[in-house]
């Protein structure tokens, strides 16, 4: 952050009263800034960094559920007992596979629908609302949707692949299954939204590299792979970080569509904790699952932190 | 050569409108199903062919079996009250991020960039603890407690401050308006684009927001309109209601669904904007 030194009240004093000093004016400004950030850092402290010292301290202890309780200090056991809980081990494997399940191809199609509807035409604008339009819906109507379309028999899939002569699975019954329909909701959910960034990125790609490349005799393929896929890494590192934290913050479908289930095909790491503490009460559990949670977030966050941090400092 | 190079435009067109129909075909099924008749029964209620007389029994049905008016005051309560406080903390913050020079700036920036990582889903289980000590479990201002402060908003605000020529609030302090009067009066005014991505943003998310009313909240009288569906889910599964099932998402959707539809550039520019929820 560059010093930019002329503030208001530089100014004030400056053009005005420039009798009245340089010491005076520095407090001022100080104070005023702390106290418009007061709202703010409060807030932050209440629910995001307190908390996260919070539930640090509590998974190193344990307090039975129900009145008159003591809570007493028990080292690392509740993470001990988190990691030998084959659920967790399950969930965590689960989401490991959600994760890489529906970022890449959502993140494919994005891309491929943000090519295919670059251009501003009519029929493309129209294109885009529809492809837009899951993402504004709220993740439980969408699991309620999804949750007809995957009816064994009568549901929307299976009354058309009959038509096919195709039978399908019992998309949410099968332990096999079932893990790939919840990516499936979450990749029709989810690569509108991706795209509309691609679409941003498509129109800061340099139109003479990409004209360049084609007097050089480039087809199209060429042009994508070695002109605009460079030109939008940081599209792409956003729009994967965006979606890698969406894969460890929202689970809705899943409480809605599968309760984890069955046998945990579809359990998540937040779903775990959701159940732990909101179902098992067991908050020494929950806690030790939402710190090993956090620790992963903020891993995957690190890169982010690096290109927002550049963009920002750009903007700066 | 002519003809390939029509062919190949024209194929592709005809596979992005195919993925722009399987893409509206849940949504599209909605429709039809919500306004099918119940005697038209359960076998052919998949098709998306609307071979009927339009009925709203339907959703007479899920407004009786849902307390829907109620989901929707309470819904909208959350997300008025969100916005509201957050417009507040993020000008303050923003302002004082883009305008004002003091020790710390630099911490305090880092300090809010972490809160873009550790969004609140994450933290439900502590921050129910906290909602519970503050007195504020079961009601809706516990529901809206962690929004309060938006790293997002804050740097939004901060961005769009910057990039407003200093002249405006010069002229406003040469003749002497206080710091407040030049907030108030000059830069909000001409931030109006940015608070209008982070007011679009900010009621899409919260407006759509599940798990955390669905820990907070326990009265029934208090609950929001994604818990009410995921309620009235289950119901309208129990029976095989699937007209009713339909409906009843429709009106959960209804109003982003026309508001999105009728400031449609508003919600992408937004978006594209934002990158974040929240």
């Amino acid at each position: 952050m560059t010093v930019d030194a002329i503030t208001t009240a530089d100014v004030l004093d400056v053009a005005t009263r420039p009798v009245r000093t340089v010491r005076r004016r520095r407090p001022r400004t100080w104070r005023l800034a702390w106290a418009l950030m007061l709202p703010s850092l409060l807030c932050l402290a209440a629910f995001t960094y307190l908390p996260v010292l919070r539930v640090a301290i509590d998974a190193l202890h344990m307090t039975p559920h129900g009145a008159g309780g003591i809570t007493r200090f028990v080292g690392l056991e509740n993470f001990a007992r988190v990691l030998a809980d084959p659920a967790f081990r399950q969930a965590a494997l689960n989401n490991l596979v959600y994760a890489v399940g529906t970022v890449v191809p959502s993140v494919v199609l994005a891309l491929a629908f943000a090519l295919a509807v670059r251009r501003s035409t009519r029929f493309n604008a129209v294109v885009r609302t529809v492809l837009f339009f899951p993402s504004l819906v709220p993740l439980v109507a969408a699991a309620s949707l999804f949750f007809f379309i995957f009816l064994p028999g009568l549901g929307l899939l299976d009354h058309y692949l009959a038509k096919l002569g195709m039978r399908g699975p019992n998309w949410i019954g099968d332990s096999d299954v079932a893990l790939w329909s919840i990516v499936g909701l979450t990749v029709w959910k989810n690569a509108g939204y991706y795209m509309l960034f691609y679409i941003a990125g498509l129109q800061n790609v340099p139109r003479d590299h990409i004209e360049a490349a084609t007097v050089d005799g480039a087809n199209a393929l060429q042009r994508l792979w070695y002109v605009i896929l460079p030109a939008l890494r940081p599209t792409t590192a956003f729009v994967v970080t965006i979606a890698l934290i969406q894969m460890l913050t929202s689970v809705d479908h899943v409480v809605v569509l599968t309760k984890g289930g069955p046998s945990n095909a579809t359990n998540l790491l937040l779903f775990y904790i959701f159940q732990e503490a909101h179902e098992n009460f067991d908050a020494g559990k929950a806690a030790a699952a939402t710190v090993i949670s956090v620790a992963v977030l903020l891993v995957v966050s690190l890169g982010s932190l690096r290109t927002m941090e550049g963009g920002a400092r750009r903007e700066a | 050569m002519r003809l390939e190079r029509h062919v190949g435009p024209a194929l592709v067109a005809a596979a992005v409108a195919a993925t722009a129909f399987v893409w509206a075909t849940p949504f599209l099924w909605t429709l039809v199903a919500s306004f099918r008749p119940e005697s038209f029964g359960s076998a052919g209620m998949a098709s998306l062919v609307p071979d009927f007389t339009p009925t709203l029994a339907n959703f007479k049905l899920a407004l009786e079996s849902g307390d829907f008016g109620l989901y929707y005051v309470n819904t909208a309560i959350v997300v008025v009250g969100i916005l509201a406080v957050q417009l507040v903390t993020i000008s303050l913050a923003g302002y004082a991020f883009a305008r004002l020079q003091f020790p710390g700036r630099d911490v305090l920036f880092y300090v809010f960039l972490l809160q873009l990582m550790l969004v609140p889903p994450v933290l439900i289980v502590p921050n129910l603890r906290t909602t519970v000590d503050l007195g504020l479990y079961d009601t809706l201002a516990g529901v809206m407690a962690p929004y309060f402060a938006s790293a997002f908003g804050t740097f939004l605000m901060r961005q769009t401050f910057r990039g407003i020529p200093r002249d405006f609030e010069e002229a406003a302090a040469i003749d002497g308006a206080p710091w407040w009067a030049i907030v108030w009066h000059v830069l909000l005014p001409m931030a109006r684009p940015g608070l209008i991505a982070f007011a679009i943003v900010s009621v899409t998310a919260h407006w759509n927001e599940f798990l955390w009313p669905l820990m907070v909240i326990n009265d029934p009288t208090q609950h929001t309109l994604t818990i009410g569906l995921a309620t009235f889910t289950k119901g309208a599964e129990g029976a095989k209601e699937w007209g009713v099932l339909a409906a009843g998402t429709l009106l959960v959707m209804a109003p982003l669904a026309v508001a999105f539809v009728a400031f449609q550039r508003r919600f992408v520019e937004s978006f594209v904007f934002s990158g974040i929820k929240g």
